[in-house]
């Protein structure tokens, strides 16, 4: 059993609260296939060692989590994945669309764009084709 | 278990009242922030509790117990000024602490003593950073295996290395024993991330006491012309009004009439908003 598949980093300056952002890193890690079904999520403690945040906001976040039926928690064993996000568009290095990504991101840099450009780049281009009223 | 209650507290130094008919119930298993601005009472608060101080009127209980004369075994109280003996090596005042307290756990002061960078226990307290002389007050304070931990300030004086330990500290204790938790602090900052109840006093008074996400829910912000606020539904908390335009912070506030814009607060808006209200109306009948 793997026990550091994944560390949250909390930004305490974001606005977004600790318990949303540790929900967005655990959906975003099982869409990249960095959490598979069966591993273990850090418990608590290990979170709090990490990064001292309180450890009612980890199991909070944790629980919104098993409503969305994303993870189980096992009694005296940690709380688990269940289900897979990943899929072969988005999970691993060679996911085609990550790789023609890469390719406009190198073209991007070679172009001598910073990465200010890059952020603007891509959200306008995001917004055009996922407008905000259609995001759920 | 309720970890705290108070019914209509009050405490009264000579004609003046530091604490004025609080009635609160903390939840159990939680981190709470004990808020307000200097002299609001927070510190009488929390020696009431531990029972350091006795009320003027009415009554606090510790895990249903009325505190009377003495600190509840279940309760540990770290004192804004950590009274350490300063002449003394760290190991001298562990023991020196175990002495004092009918349960205690070495094993456990031990532990909490081995976290971070690990104190020197020969080395005389005095000569010790603020944040290791908090580090050896809240080993002691654990040493008690509280359910319910009081701590005055304990962020206060410390530098920012050290305030990330000493929380890092306390919240592997709610982590490993599920520990009731109340932090005073006069900084809202320093408490927002790791809190999950905000109790608001201030002019000895609870402004605001609640589950801070549900807390959060009820209140909105709504920005508009100062002309026409006859619109607008809900209880008004605070407002701050230019020539044009009024900043409202409403509870329980009904939808935002047209013409106005209508955002949920942050954490720092609503206390600040509570704060405001609170200093009109003492600052009003007093001039």
């Amino acid at each position: 059993m793997l026990i550091d598949v994944i560390e949250f980093r909390i930004d305490r300056h974001s606005g977004v609260s600790t318990y949303m952002q540790i929900v967005h890193q655990v959906e975003q890690a099982m869409r990249l296939g960095l959490l598979a079904p069966g591993d273990r999520l850090p418990s608590a403690r290990e979170v709090v060692d990490a990064t001292a945040v309180n450890p009612n906001t980890v199991l909070k976040a944790y629980r919104e989590l098993e409503r969305e039926g994303l993870v189980e928690g096992r009694r005296g064993l940690g709380t688990f994945v269940t289900k897979s996000l990943a899929s072969e568009a988005t999970a691993g290095d060679d996911a085609p669309l990550r790789k023609e990504l890469a390719r406009w991101m190198k073209l991007a840099r070679e172009g001598g764009l910073v990465v200010e450009d890059v952020d603007a780049l891509y959200s306008a281009v995001r917004e055009e084709h996922y407008p905000v009223e259609e995001r759920s | 278990m309720i970890p705290l209650s108070a019914s209509a507290v009050g405490k009264q130094y000579r004609s003046r009242w530091a604490v004025r008919d609080c009635t609160f119930a903390l939840p159990e298993g939680k981190v709470i922030a004990l808020v307000g601005p200097n002299g609001a009472g927070k510190s009488t608060l929390l020696r009431m509790a531990a029972g350091l101080v006795r009320p003027t009127a009415g009554e606090l209980r510790v895990f249903g117990t009325p505190v009377r004369g003495g600190t509840h075994p279940d309760v540990s109280f770290l004192a804004q000024d950590r009274p350490l003996y300063g002449h003394l090596t760290v190991r001298e005042m562990v023991r020196v602490a175990a002495g004092m307290n009918d349960r205690w756990s070495a094993e456990r002061v031990q532990e909490v003593l081995g976290l971070q960078a690990g104190v020197d226990q020969d080395a005389k307290i005095r000569t010790l950073s603020a944040g290791t002389r908090t580090q050896v007050a809240i080993a002691l304070a654990l040493g008690r295996l509280p359910r319910l931990l009081l701590l005055d300030e304990p962020l206060a004086d410390l530098d920012p290395l050290a305030r990330d330990e000493t929380l890092r500290i306390i919240m592997a204790e709610v982590a490993d024993r599920g520990t009731t938790v109340v932090m005073s602090s006069h900084l809202l900052a320093d408490l927002r991330e790791v809190c999950d109840h905000l109790l608001l006093v201030d002019d000895g008074r609870v402004q605001v006491d609640g589950d801070i996400e549900e807390v959060l829910a009820r209140h909105r912000i709504l920005v508009g012309p100062a002309a026409d606020e006859s619109a607008v539904e809900g209880t008004l908390v605070s407002a701050t009004r230019t020539q044009r335009q009024a900043t409202l912070l409403l509870k329980d506030s009904g939808p935002a009439p047209q013409g106005w814009s209508d955002a949920e607060p942050d954490l720092e808006s609503l206390v600040m908003g509570y704060l405001r209200a609170s200093r009109a109306r003492t600052s009003a009948p007093r001039r």
